[in-house]
């Protein structure tokens, strides 16, 4: 059971305690410093904190002392361009895409049987490996080379991405990633290999005869259970699905109150069947129906929900949480997770009630426990 | 030799401190620099080696033009500034 939840934002990064009877913030770290992510590695208890500088680029520091202390070590880079190549057009903004770190949107750790192996997902759209704790990094250069991949789209910003990225805990050679905009690609052979997969996800937003090209999926988090790798979750642009085969088919799960839409999703690590999301209003206005925070959990694999509701503000609240806004536990009870609005709640019983641990900090980009 | 300065924002993150260098292009000058600090290269430069989206380069008060090639032509007498553009500091 983790009693320590770490928290990326605009203006730092913020470690939480959880004390005899309530959860408190104990340290700050970086403040001022715009940290678009935090990973904690439960192998060696290892954190990452990406930065986004702004005007001096995008930069990374771990800290091999529970965030005693941090150094900086070097970012993921693209290799230069081959000779004569013309990379095409982003779609939809009609220029070239730069071979240029935009930022770090996600990192795993590898599996428990390879120490040291850290994935990093960026915009605009590589995805790095490192095999010694982040020392050095190399671009996957099969799916980068992949000719699919340069048909990615963008999405809120200007760069296709990688959000997430899930190592199958039965196989580390086994890694599902979530791109935006391009759906859900799998490698079984440790990255040698990927394959494009997203049957059945629908894409409202397109033209009607491409709604269903799994390649311009707006996929917004991709989790897997630990218990099940086969099964995963998705908080899509268009709305939620499940996969109960190893992401090969999705089933979109529709008519879900207050909302479909929403951006991060958490799956029980020993329960398939639960899972849990925030839901704001679609799409254009992204914030909390009727001003209402409320958590959607499905217990019966998504044919029904709960809306949770104890704890969180219910009157004039227009909290967005993202993609890597919220987590869970290796319990399956204890959930946390912030919103834009710099507010933080956790949960002790899967949901059913919530804390305020904070409603004055940055806007939140990610929340994390520290793992064992 | 060229002077190149750094804008004091950089300071609390890699320390740049003035020096002069020497070279004839902008690109000379500031691979001289970095020789001897190469974490400030990643700080004003990407990858590729363009200078950074949201940073400028004054060689002797005029903006540098060429900001992929870094051609721009330096005097043996001038001074480099190395800056933040107004762009790119979200609140």
């Amino acid at each position: 059971m983790s009693d320590r939840f770490y928290v990326a934002t605009r203006k730092g990064l913020f470690t939480v305690d959880r004390r005899v009877s309530k959860w408190s913030i104990s340290r700050a770290a970086f403040v001022g410093d715009n940290i678009t992510l935090v990973m904690h590695d439960p192998r060696n208890g290892n954190l990452f904190a990406p930065f986004n500088h702004g005007h001096f680029g995008i930069k990374l520091h771990r800290s091999t002392d529970h965030g005693e202390t941090w150094n900086e070590i070097p970012a993921p880079q693209y290799p230069p361009m081959p000779e004569g190549y013309v990379p095409k057009p982003i779609p939809f903004f009609n220029k070239p895409l730069e071979w240029s770190l935009k930022l770090i949107w996600n990192m795993a750790p590898g599996g428990p049987d390879e120490p040291g192996v850290l994935w990093c997902g960026t915009m605009p759209g590589g995805l790095f490996k490192s095999e010694n704790n982040g020392e050095t990094w190399e671009l996957n250069r099969p799916l980068w080379d992949h000719p699919k991949r340069e048909q990615w789209g963008p999405n809120g910003a200007e760069w296709p991405g990688i959000h997430s990225i899930c190592v199958d805990p039965q196989d580390s050679q086994h890694v599902s990633i979530g791109v935006s905009t391009g759906g859900v690609w799998i490698t079984r052979d440790g990255g040698n290999s990927w394959e494009l997969t997203g049957q059945g996800m629908r894409a409202e937003y397109y033209p009607v005869e491409q709604q269903f090209d799994p390649n311009v999926q707006d996929v917004h988090c991709l989790v897997q259970c630990a218990a099940n790798p086969d099964v995963f979750w998705v908080q899509h642009h268009n709305g939620m699905f499940r996969s109960i085969d190893g992401a090969a088919s999705w089933t979109e799960i529709k008519d879900v109150k207050p909302s479909v839409f929403g951006f991060t999703v958490a799956v029980h690590p020993k329960d398939p069947h639960t899972a849990w999301f925030v839901p704001s209003t679609k799409d254009e206005k992204r914030c909390p129906t009727d001003g209402r925070v409320v958590v959607n959990r499905t217990h019966d694999g998504g044919q029904t929900f709960e809306t949770l509701r104890q704890g969180l503000p219910q009157e004039h609240a227009y909290d967005l949480v993202y993609r890597h806004g919220m987590d869970v536990d290796e319990t399956g009870k204890r959930l946390a997770f912030g919103s834009t609005t710099g507010s933080i709640w956790v949960s002790e019983d899967g949901g059913d009630s919530w804390q305020t641990v904070s409603s004055n900090l940055p806007p939140v980009y990610a929340v994390r426990f520290a793992k064992s | 030799m060229a002077t190149v300065r750094f804008t004091r924002n950089i300071q609390r993150h890699v320390e740049c401190p003035t020096r002069e260098v020497s070279g004839f292009t902008l690109r000379e000058v500031l691979d001289e620099y970095f020789r001897e600090n190469e974490r400030a290269r990643g700080y004003v430069l990407d990858e590729q080696g363009k200078v950074r989206q949201h940073m400028v380069v004054f060689i002797d008060g005029d903006l540098v033009r060429d900001r992929e090639k870094l051609s721009d032509r330096v005097e043996p007498n001038s001074v480099i500034d190395v800056i933040q553009a107004l762009s790119g500091g979200k609140i």
